[in-house]
């Protein structure tokens, strides 16, 4: 018949000698033990994102801040034809040369820029307000909810999404304000898909629960402690998706459906490089917005990817 | 005091003084899972109550439905598929009628929780400081700067060295005793009267674990705080709990005082669970004495007692009919058992356990039933 005793000392001896130790003692076991947990935390933070990170960080930096202040820096009207200078390579008037009609093609690009980032960045924050949100909530209600809304996102995704856009535009005309309105519908239910898997995990995560029997209310979980998890999955995505959006903008300029000319866009200019034979006669009206939008795609995807690395490790330490 | 934070309703607690009786109340709780392959009765009837400042361990092997137990008491059970009856009456209160507004009151506040893995339950990607203080913000009305100096203290308090750099890391800074540590700092950031800890150690090396049951211990005493200690180890609760419940099956099978549970065990199931723990007196080479077979599959549990098929001394009258929860003698010891053991021994001849008998594949195939 064993008795308490007896079984206590039958569990294990280093138990029992635990159960003496002193509060001092074992608060000296947990110092070490922070310590080299510490070490450990520090050598996570110092790991380096690398050269192609902050080439990528500034090129996208560059290109904002130029989009940005177009009006303000000493740049020529992108739409004035100097008709003495056709098509002209770079030279010290015009750093990246001219068009057929003598406009200066570095304006031209930075003015470009604008109608890209605007339709990019733009329209993901439509997509992020409206498809994130709901996307956390049904993740972490579940329920009719859910389902309802996950069968509606597919409905949507269902169509291809390009030819809706174009007969939208066709009927509702093109403007800056219309497709990046058109698009970032179009991107609500990516958005919702991604954020809803991603709170959908975090909600059955103890520490969710944890939060409940402190008494914190649903709106307060979904804000302050699924939210925060979340984030890292929304800002990588919403790079991608940035990238998806200024493809597909320049997808409409090159068929001519998206802002009128003479405004320039980057998928007006490679469109307007690659008609008439101006590719032969001048290849670089279409090869710089090309090797812009190129650029800034592949910035933004490495961007993307690199914070997605980062996020990941510190996830896989846990 | 009163619960703060309300809308516009208050409920009153903490009238100590005044109050007569158990401080929790457990009345015949069932919780039930609907699943595709049938309803899963996790809980089937429990009772028991709890006193201010004690300690009560509830012990069983996995699938038992202790962990479901817990979370019935808390109120913590998903919103679909569960079906649940009986009431849990915690000071004068009964949570089992309130709705998640009024509950938000209590937990924290007076009743917390927790939990087995300090890994998932502390939120990776805020500091520890803030977790902490959130709950001291929430229902003792602090403002920031009191909360975060609040949480100094209660990391101190747990034991953690250097509280004031510590506020800033994150869990994954933290080792896994450390974690429970601040985990138990949350739970008890504002004075609780009663705390649930469900396999607080499990996760734990043992030697980490004894120090997080005598913090708890600790802290107990000083707070005054009745503890229910959930585990699957009957060594932790030996020497920590002042009464102990053995669940089998969703059912409480034998409860009592720690020392009569220990020194006159009724029932063979806990008396198994006793054999199966390894004595360091034991020669090499000796077999653990395991218990045959699985917990039965809650779906369709067998008729009569519901650990028959796994006991080496089970009569026909045992498959046949239910024992009831009964006592002989001393009014505080119950158990479920036709034949009690007497001495530690058995008053019928044992009988090899024949594991053809039904015994169907664990309860746990839900994935709801036990989280």
């Amino acid at each position: 018949m064993p008795d308490d005793k007896e079984l206590l000392d039958t569990r294990s001896s280093s138990k029992m000698l635990a159960n003496r130790i002193p509060m001092t003692a074992a608060t000296d076991e947990a110092v070490l033990e922070m310590q080299s947990a510490a070490v450990d935390g520090e050598v996570l933070q110092k790991k380096p994102f690398g050269f192609l990170f902050w080439f990528a960080l500034s090129f996208v930096g560059i290109v904002l801040f130029s989009a940005v202040l177009a009006n303000v820096l000493p740049l020529q009207n992108p739409n004035f034809g100097h008709f003495s200078e056709l098509n002209q390579g770079p030279s010290s008037a015009h750093l990246l040369g001219t068009d057929d009609l003598g406009r200066d093609l570095l304006a031209r690009l930075v003015f470009g820029a604008r109608v890209s980032l605007i339709v990019g960045f733009l329209g993901v924050a439509i997509g992020l307000v409206f498809g994130g949100s709901a996307g956390l909530i049904s993740g972490y209600r579940g329920g009719r909810l859910d389902i309802a809304l996950n069968a509606f996102s597919f409905i949507i995704l269902a169509f291809p999404a390009i030819v809706a856009v174009i007969a939208i535009v066709t009927f509702w005309g093109a403007s800056l304000f219309h497709i990046t309105i058109i698009l970032g519908i179009a991107t609500i239910p990516l958005m919702y898909r991604v954020i809803r898997a991603s709170s959908l995990a975090f909600a059955q995560r103890d520490f969710v629960v944890a939060a409940k029997t402190m008494g914190a209310t649903n709106t307060r979980i979904v804000l302050r402690e699924i939210l925060p998890n979340v984030i890292p999955v929304m800002v990588t995505f919403s790079l991608i998706t940035v990238a998806g959006l200024i493809v597909i903008e320049g997808t409409l300029a090159f068929l001519g459906l998206s802002v009128a000319l003479p405004t320039p866009s980057w998928g007006n200019l490679i469109n307007e490089g690659s008609s008439n034979d101006l590719l032969s006669i001048n290849p670089l009206i279409m090869l710089w917005p090309a090797m812009a939008m190129f650029t800034l795609l592949w910035s933004i995807n490495l961007i993307g990817d690199r914070l997605r690395q980062r996020f990941d490790l510190r996830e896989g330490v846990l | 005091m009163k619960a703060r934070r309300s809308g516009g309703r208050t409920l009153e607690f903490k009238d100590a003084g005044t109050q007569v009786g158990p401080l929790l109340v457990v009345d015949d709780v069932h919780t039930s899972f609907r699943t595709a392959r049938g309803t899963v009765r996790a809980v089937d009837g429990v009772s028991f109550d709890v006193h201010e400042g004690k300690t009560l361990g509830i012990v069983g092997e996995s699938g038992s439905g202790k962990t479901v137990l817990a979370r019935s008491i808390m109120g913590l059970l998903p919103p679909r598929d569960v079906i649940r009856s009986g009431t849990v009456r915690f000071a004068g209160h009964e949570l089992t009628a309130m709705d998640d507004k009024d509950l938000r009151q209590v937990w924290g506040a007076e009743l917390s929780m927790i939990f087995q893995d300090p890994m998932t339950a502390l939120n990776p990607v805020k500091r520890i400081g803030v977790q902490i203080a959130e709950s001291l913000i929430l229902h003792l009305g602090m403002d920031k700067k009191e909360a975060g100096s609040t949480a100094v203290e209660l990391l101190r308090s747990v034991g953690i060295p250097s509280p004031e750099d510590r506020v800033k890391w994150y869990p994954f800074q933290l080792s896994g005793g450390m974690r429970q540590r601040v985990m138990i700092a949350i739970a008890l950031a504002c004075a609780p009267r009663l705390v649930l800890a469900d396999e607080p150690t499990t996760g734990l090396d043992v030697t980490v674990q004894a120090q997080i049951l005598d913090l708890l211990a600790e802290l107990q005493r000083e707070r005054h705080m009745a503890v229910i200690l959930v585990t699957h180890d009957l060594g932790v609760v030996a020497s920590r709990a002042d009464d102990i419940i053995v669940m089998y099956a969703g059912r409480v099978v034998e409860r009592a005082p720690t020392h009569t549970l220990f020194h006159d065990t009724k029932m063979p199931y806990t008396r198994a669970l006793m054999d199966s723990i390894p004595r360091l007196a034991d020669p090499s080479g000796v077999r653990l004495n395991a218990i045959a077979g699985r917990p039965p599959d809650l779906i369709n549990p067998p008729d009569g007692c519901r650990f028959a098929p796994r006991c080496p001394y089970a009569q026909d009258k045992c498959r046949e009919s239910e024992p009831p929860l009964r006592t002989v003698g001393s009014a505080d010891h119950l158990f479920a058992c036709w034949f009690p053991l007497v001495d530690g021994e058995s008053t019928v001849p044992p009988v090899p356990v024949s594991l053809s008998a039904p015994v169907a594949p664990g309860p746990q195939s839900s994935g709801a039933s036990d989280a």
